[in-house]
Formats: structure tokens, C-alpha cells, sequence
């Protein structure tokens, strides 16, 4: 068995969390803040969640393809995205966003403003009430953002098939895998990466599970 | 320390106007619920910002619309007690301290030090805030607000989320807090005991619209507007048409009433507080035949209904010990006197 659909996939879902998770909670932060067009903010960076994968996969080809602005620009330094694993990463990007945007949304409303508010007047600067107050008090909820979006990532086909291809050791994920393994009516193989895909999901879903409810126990319990 | 405050915003249902200055002294905006006297300490602290207007604190200019000033919350050095203590659930109160301490390391734990021994929270330390009482909690948010070098304290409803014992407790040591501090505070509740007890000055606050500054004794012996009437708690207001010089006509009672000093023509209110009334032997000045509608019994006196014999007239509320009551032996007619001194007279 070959194993580069599972690297690829390893390595395609882990730099999508890794840009997800800064991308998504910054975002997350930012609409927060917004005083007008909140609502339009969030169904932007919402839609890739609720469109078919394809129809996200068709705009990526169309603002990442060779005739595109963007395109023609990243040609001038010889980058081209469509058909390469940078192409599966960005694909993982735009459909597990979402996840990680909504879950760090919900954990930042939840916090107290007040708690905020105390912080801005007794002079704690923005900065430091990022990383000791919002970070801290909304982790279990950024925690299940980060696993929902890196699982999202692993078992993303649509949008990765339509704008990376499909091209073995280079952009074949696992799940492009299994669609490429049944096209040739390999059922055991499928079998094999399907099987593996669960096995994932499973583990780092309750793995998440298992995490949020041992820190609950301890600190920070909500009053 | 010296605080002024003149600002406009514009809210949902009223404008607001605030326009004050505070001197070393407490100071209490006093008000019902939704008045905009919360909304006046969020501007001073930052965390909202008046349309309009200009906030000076000990010469420094924190909010001033025409020149373009507004000094972020963290740049203003204001405290702001928050009514449920805004403690940072994620540190232990030591560590809610020393976040917000300034100075090295060595001045930081020196204030964490002093300020949990002053508030008596050395013990608990090391406990996070929901394991601690109400009343703990409220001292830990007091020993950080001090722990930041803040120039002016603000209280918004202290003990609206306590119950009463707990609540004369902390208002107490609140006493001792203020007593002990050298700087202006403003104190905001919609409680007249609490603003009488702990305040030097009070400004009645009315749909966003702030009435005369009074001493506290003054705001309570002649509160002048309707509103300030009714939030120092007086029951028995009648609508008045003046009659003589020094006499008016309170229409709602019914009553011919004599009073002390010249009235205005613009007079519109009249009002007189429940225990100041007294029953009286026979016909006198402001005195009339009453016919008692209804008694209440409660915990140390007994609450009264008494309306002008004869008449449909809007009933007064009589307070009486209950020992005073029981020997006048339960009548169904009695004499009232409304002394003219203590009756207050509102044009607005």
C-alpha cells in the first residue's frame, strides 16, 4: 500500500489548522468588534460551510487560475497554485475556516464584557488582555474549533479534487484516494483508507472530548 | 483629586445630560433603573463615549469632543467597581491583583501583599473567584482596583446582587474603605438609605436629565422636583393649586393646607412623608376628620390608608409605631395634622 495519501493528508490538514487557527480567530475577534455589517461578515465567512465543496473548489480555480488577477500575479514570481499541494492546503483553508471562526466566535461571547472592561480601566493593554484573558477563558470552545476544523481538513474532498486534482504524490489525499481506488473498483483498498480516515476523526474527537472535560474540572468554571 | 464632568449622549429613549464636579467626597448619582446614571460612569471610565461634551480628572483631560480627545480606559486611571465584581475567572486572586499591579516585580508583589491584608483575603489567595462569597469577592475586586493606582473610584449598585444582611455588611466596610481613601468616588445606586448613608453630595437623576446638586440633608428635607420626591421615598404626593400666599389646595387629597413661608406661583407638587404625620385630639390647623380605609401591619409599624371623611379622595399613607397605634385602640375616624413645616413643595 501506498502511503503518500496519508502524508499528504497529514501535511495538508496540519498547515490548513495551523493557518485556520489564526486566520479563524482573528476573524473571529474582528466581526465580534464590528458595529455594522456584522451579519454580512459572517454569512462571507460562513458560506464555504454551508455551499457544495465543488462550488468552493470552482471560485478557487477561477481567483487562484492562470487567467485570474492573483493568477497573473503569482505567475510573474513562477508560483502556480492550481494542481499543487499549495492548492490542497488553501482548498482545507476555506472549507474548515468556518468551524474554527464559529466555535472562537461563541467562546468570545460567552466571556463576560465586563471582565474586559475591568481589565481596559485598571490599565491592561489590549495585547496582554488577549493572551491572558480572552485566550485563556475561551479555550474550550477554541480547543473545539481547532479539532472540529483540522478533522474538517482531513476528510476534505470536494473543493481539494476540483482545484488540486487528483494526482498520486502529489496532491492525493486519502480521501481523494478512496474515490480514485472505487473509480477503478479497488473496494479493499477504499476499505483500507476509509478505515483509517475513522479511525483519525475518532481519536482526535475524543481526544477533544476528553481534554475539554478534564480542564472543566479544574479551573474556570463559569459563575 | 478633583473630577468634572459635562457631557451629552444621545440613548434609545432619552438624552442624557450630566454636568457635575466632585472634590474628594462622595458623590452619589441617584436614580431608577434605566435613568442613565450607569451610562454616565461608563463614560468616564472610556468604556462608552458621550456624543458630546468634556471630562477633566485632576487637570488631566479625558474626554473632550471639541478638541478631539478621548484617552483610552487604559490612559485614564479610573476604577470602576463592577455591580458583579468582574473578577478574571481564569487567576486566582492573587494573581487578579498582580495582573493589573504596576511597577517591577518586587513592587508588584509588595501591593499584592498589602492589598490582601487590607481586605482581609491573605487566606484566600490562592482560590479562584467562584470559590469564594459574595462579600469576598467584592473585597478582592476592591483590593485590585487599588492595586492600579487609580485616581477615582467608581460604584455602580455595589449591593444590588446581595441580600440584605450580607448587604448591610458590605456597605459597612464599604464605609471603611471610603472613609480610608484620600480620592473622589461616585457612587451610583437607585437606593436612597445606601446615598444617605455613604454619600457627602447627591444628584438626582431623571430620564437622562440631572437635577440640582444637594447636600445630602438638603436633597431629603427639600428635594424640589417630583422625581427627586419620589426617589427619597416619600408615598404621599398630591397635585396643588396655590390658594393664598400660604395656602395651597391639594387637589388629590382633597385638603386645604396651611404652609410655612410663602408659596410659588409656579407650585405644582405637594408632598409629605409618611411618619411625619401625626394624629391629632381634635380640629386644628391642617388638621381634618379621616376616615381610615385600610391597615397594614408591618414588621415595626403599622401602615395606615386614611382619606378625607366624606370625600373619594386619593388616600395619604400614615406610619405609625406600633405601640402608638394600639393605643388609639384601632379607630375607624381619626384626626390627621399635617404639619406645615414638614410638608415639601415641588415646581416641576
Amino acid at each position: 500500500m501506498e502511503l503518500s495519501p496519508l502524508l499528504i493528508t497529514l501535511q495538508t490538514a496540519g498547515a490548513a489548522t495551523v493557518a485556520t487557527f489564526f486566520i479563524g480567530i482573528g476573524l473571529a475577534l474582528m466581526v465580534v468588534r464590528l458595529k455594522r455589517f456584522q451579519g454580512l461578515a459572517d454569512a462571507v465567512i460562513t458560506l464555504p460551510m454551508v455551499l457544495p465543496p465543488t462550488v468552493v473548489g470552482f471560485f478557487l480555480l477561477l481567483l487562484f487560475g492562470k487567467r485570474s488577477l492573483i493568477g497573473r500575479f503569482l505567475l510573474q514570481f513562477d508560483i502556480t497554485l492550481v494542481f499543487t499541494w499549495k492548492a490542497a492546503v488553501i482548498a482545507a483553508i476555506v472549507v474548515s475556516l468556518p468551524l474554527m471562526y464559529r466555535t472562537a466566535r461563541g467562546a468570545f461571547e460567552q466571556i463576560d464584557p465586563h471582565i474586559i472592561h475591568a481589565a481596559r480601566t485598571l490599565g491592561v493593554s489590549d495585547w496582554r488582555i488577549f493572551w491572558h484573558i480572552l485566550l485563556p477563558n475561551a479555550r474550550a470552545g477554541i480547543l473545539a474549533g481547532l479539532v472540529l476544523s483540522f478533522t474538517r481538513a482531513l476528510g476534505e474532498f470536494g473543493a481539494t479534487i476540483m482545484f488540486a486534482g487528483n494526482i498520486p504524490g502529489v496532491t492525493q489525499t486519502m480521501s481523494t484516494a478512496i474515490y480514485a481506488a472505487v473509480q477503478a473498483n479497488d473496494y479493499d483498498l477504499a476499505g483500507e483508507w476509509a478505515i483509517i480516515i475513522v479511525a483519525f476523526s475518532l481519536f482526535f474527537v475524543v481526544l477533544m472530548n476528553w481534554w475539554i472535560a478534564r480542564k472543566a474540572k479544574g479551573v474556570a468554571v463559569w459563575n | 483629586m478633583e473630577l468634572s464632568v459635562k457631557i451629552e449622549k444621545k440613548l434609545r429613549n432619552f438624552t442624557l445630560r450630566a454636568d457635575f464636579s466632585a472634590k474628594d467626597e462622595v458623590f452619589a448619582l441617584l436614580g431608577a433603573s434605566g435613568c442613565g446614571k450607569s451610562m454616565t460612569l461608563k463614560c468616564i471610565a472610556g468604556i462608552e463615549t458621550p456624543d458630546r461634551g468634556r471630562i477633566v480628572l485632576n487637570g488631566r483631560v479625558l474626554f473632550d469632543s471639541e478638541a478631539g480627545i478621548n484617552l483610552k480606559p487604559q490612559a485614564r486611571k479610573v476604577g470602576y467597581l463592577f455591580q458583579n465584581y468582574a473578577l478574571f475567572p481564569n487567576m486566582t486572586i492573587a494573581e487578579n491583583i498582580a495582573f493589573v499591579a504596576s511597577g517591577d516585580k518586587a513592587e508588584k508583589k509588595r501591593k499584592v501583599q498589602a492589598n490582601l491584608a487590607r481586605f482581609k483575603l491573605t487566606e484566600v489567595a490562592q482560590a479562584y473567584p467562584h470559590e469564594l462569597s459574595g462579600g469576598q469577592q467584592q473585597r478582592a475586586a476592591f483590593a485590585r482596583i487599588l492595586a492600579a493606582d487609580v485616581e477615582l473610584l467608581l460604584l455602580d449598585e455595589p449591593f444590588a446582587a446581595l441580600d440584605s444582611y450580607l448587604k448591610w455588611q458590605l456597605e459597612m466596610e464599604l464605609g471603611d474603605v471610603l472613609a480610608d481613601y484620600d480620592g473622589a468616588a461616585l457612587l451610583v445606586s437607585h437606593d436612597r438609605g445606601e446615598v444617605y448613608r455613604l454619600a457627602d453630595r447627591i444628584a438626582v437623576i431623571d430620564q437622562g436629565q440631572m437635577e440640582a446638586v444637594h447636600t445630602k440633608h438638603g436633597l431629603f428635607q427639600d428635594p424640589a422636583t417630583l422625581a427627586a420626591t419620589l426617589l427619597t421615598g416619600c408615598k404621599n404626593i398630591s397635585a396643588v393649586k396655590r390658594i393664598a400666599p400660604d395656602r395651597i389646595l391639594a387637589v388629590d387629597w382633597q385638603l386645604e393646607l396651611q404652609v410655612a413661608g410663602a408659596v410659588s406661583e409656579d407650585v405644582r407638587f405637594a408632598g409629605i412623608r409618611a411618619h411625619y404625620m401625626e394624629v391629632a385630639a381634635g380640629p386644628g390647623e391642617n388638621t381634618y376628620a379621616m376616615e381610615v380605609i385600610k391597615v397594614v401591619e408591618d414588621v415595626f409599624s403599622y401602615l395606615i390608608m386614611l382619606r378625607r371623611q366624606g370625600t373619594e379622595a386619593r388616600p395619604l399613607r400614615l406610619e405609625l409605631a406600633k405601640d402608638e397605634w394600639q393605643k388609639i385602640k384601632n379607630p375607624t375616624t381619626l384626626y390627621l395634622r399635617l404639619p406645615a413645616a414638614k410638608l415639601m413643595l415641588m415646581e416641576h
